[in-house]
């Protein structure tokens, strides 16, 4: 399946990525190209093959739901690009 | 002094031969010499450099012998550092100053290391050349014998490989997602090892693929990144995929030999277009490990020509869902905009570098509605075939002899026409992420131009010290002892 210049602004707007309409035929040209080479894929039989999501072969560990750390305002302030007192700062959202 | 592996320098610190002021001080001034040709620092750390090392002769006069106390450093700057700008290589992170400390960072100043400064990388560590860095490109230490034109260092921590093979620092850490440790080794004719998936804490590193990103080392020996791993390996109750399973004494394990070691020849591996000049290299590992008294059994890893379409849409993915924390509010970079949506899409796209928006939409498209199960769960099922192809060969081998790349290092700017044809780099490498086992290049030989080539050695979940006794009996046949055009120290 080949992306059409729709589709590429539309998952530019999925990912909060401004996309200039100049950049539009370069990017589908280029996420066209590594798309194609992906269908490569379905060359395999994957039939009743379990997906594997992780790196770990192994059980995670649990570890107790408790409170460990706190008490930081200022630290996790500290690279606000803007805050407003004790609170991150964002352009206004409701009217 | 800037020529010793981290064994020796720790011996002679240990024996008072030299300081740890002494030693920290020729390093920093070695990179005030050749930094600003090769790059390879984005923030060098004098201050703390020297404050570390004063520390570390203290604790040298007071008889404690930490395993790394005095020996400088670089840490990729994808490793959060306490105070220290900390960029991933890109503008979206520009003016950003950690309050915390990554776990293996911390482990390492633990163990008495001296950081040098912060290493230049790939942006968010997606690239294979070092040329995606909005820091600039890393210059390769090494060059094509007589063509001084600059050589890529292999990405996508090419700044940590450049910089040890320089002798700018005597190890450096490096995160690996699909080759990014062993890819750089080779170019640069250093050491480097991925360990297994979970061995390092992942807490406090910059993000790229959670299931596939795993901390390792580079030095000039396989001993010395052995050294390096004992100290950045361990659980960490901050991380969960960390594994709790102890730590063995990987430098032992170099000495242990291969005599009664079956070593796995993966006959896919061997691609049509291999450079001649790689293939003999490998044909020589494989003659020097049966020299050295290991059984060299053929395997097949009958997946592995679709290891790299499958990373392809595994780690854009988890990239498209780790970077989308970066959206100007909370720390970073902010581009304003009219309204909230304006102001994410302005400074996600002024932050972001071309490789990494590519591969956020790459990553977003394979998630989105109506085609997750065409692309992300046929990539998840690939991914356990592959991993299936390892636990097969590992039934009748003790470890795989394959290339780390397909090539020596190219020239900058090379490869860059369009974006699989940089991909195709990690071609060796990928299979190992996908199925989290340990992976360790060792510069084995040059190349008819004079550039250094790696060998990679495979091994099994957690067994790196089969993975370290191969590599350290390759680096003893191998007798790699070539130096690069730029380099400090004899």
């Amino acid at each position: 399946m080949s992306l059409d210049p729709a589709t590429v602004r539309r998952i530019a707007r999925l990912a909060r990525i401004r996309v200039t309409e100049e950049e539009v035929p370069r990017l589908q040209a280029e996420l066209n190209g590594i798309l194609g080479w992906i269908e490569q894929l379905n060359a395999v039989d994957v039939e009743g093959v379990a997906p594997l999501t992780g790196g770990a072969q192994m059980a995670l560990k649990m570890r107790e739901d408790a409170v460990t750390d706190g008490g930081i305002r200022e630290a996790i302030l500290a690279n606000a690009p803007d805050r407003a007192g004790d609170y991150f700062a964002v352009p206004k959202v409701v009217e | 002094m800037l020529d010793l592996s981290i064994a020796a320098a720790r011996a002679a610190l240990r024996a008072r031969e030299f300081s740890a002021a002494e030693l920290t001080q020729a390093h920093l001034a070695a990179i005030a010499a050749l930094n600003p040709r090769l790059n390879a620092y984005i923030t060098v750390t004098p201050e703390h450099a020297q404050a570390q090392a004063k520390a570390a002769d203290a604790a040298l006069a007071r008889g404690e012998h930490g395993a790394l106390t005095g020996i400088p450093i670089a840490i990729k700057d994808l490793f959060c550092t306490a105070g220290v700008r900390t960029t991933a290589a890109s503008r979206i992170l520009d003016p950003f100053v950690p309050p915390y400390e990554s776990t293996v960072s911390a482990n390492l100043r633990r163990d008495g290391a001296v950081m040098l400064g912060k290493a230049n990388l790939d942006e968010f560590a997606m690239g294979s050349s070092n040329m995606t860095s909005a820091y600039g490109p890393v210059a390769n230490p090494w060059s094509r014998r007589g063509d001084n034109r600059p050589l890529v260092p292999g990405g996508s921590s090419g700044g940590s490989a450049a910089a040890v093979a320089a002798r700018i620092a005597m190890g450096a850490t490096g995160t690996d997602t699909g080759g990014s440790i062993r890819q750089p080794a080779s170019f640069c004719g250093v050491a480097g090892i991925k360990p297994t998936y979970g061995r390092c804490s992942r807490w406090g590193i910059v993000a790229f693929a959670s299931s596939l990103d795993q901390a390792g080392p580079f030095a000039r020996t396989v001993e010395d990144c052995a050294i390096l791993l004992g100290s950045m390996a361990g659980h960490d109750a901050k991380d969960s995929t960390s594994a709790d399973v102890p730590v063995p004494d990987f430098a032992a394990a170099c000495a242990r030999g291969v005599a009664g070691l079956r070593i796995g020849v993966p006959q896919e591996y061997r691609s049509d277009g291999m450079a001649p000049e790689i293939e003999a290299l490998w044909q020589q590992g494989i003659a020097w490990l049966r020299d050295a008294g290991a059984e060299i059994v053929d395997v097949s890893l009958p997946h592995t020509k679709y290891a790299l379409a499958t990373y392809y849409i595994v780690a854009p993915a988890e990239a498209s869902s780790n970077l989308a924390r970066y959206d100007g509010v909370r720390f970073g970079l902010r581009t304003d905009g009219e309204d909230l949506v304006a102001l994410y899409e302005n400074t996600r796209a002024a932050g972001f570098g071309a490789e990494v928006r590519r591969r956020i939409m790459i990553g977003t498209y394979v998630l989105s509605a109506g085609y997750y199960d065409a692309y992300y769960l046929r990539a998840q099922k690939l991914r356990a075939l592959i991993l299936r192809d390892f636990t097969e060969a590992f039934r009748t081998c003790d470890a795989l002899l394959t290339p780390t790349a397909p090539s020596a290092a190219f020239g900058q700017g090379e490869k860059m026409d369009d974006p699989v044809t940089m991909y195709l780099n990690d071609v060796f490498t990928v299979p190992a992420n996908l199925a989290g086992i340990p992976g360790l290049s060792v510069p084995a030989g040059l190349d008819g131009q004079g550039l250094p080539l790696g060998l990679q050695i495979l091994g099994r979940p957690f067994d790196e010290e089969t993975v370290f006794a191969v590599g350290a009996t390759l680096e003893r046949a191998a007798g790699f002892d070539a130096r690069p055009a730029v380099c400090a120290g004899a």
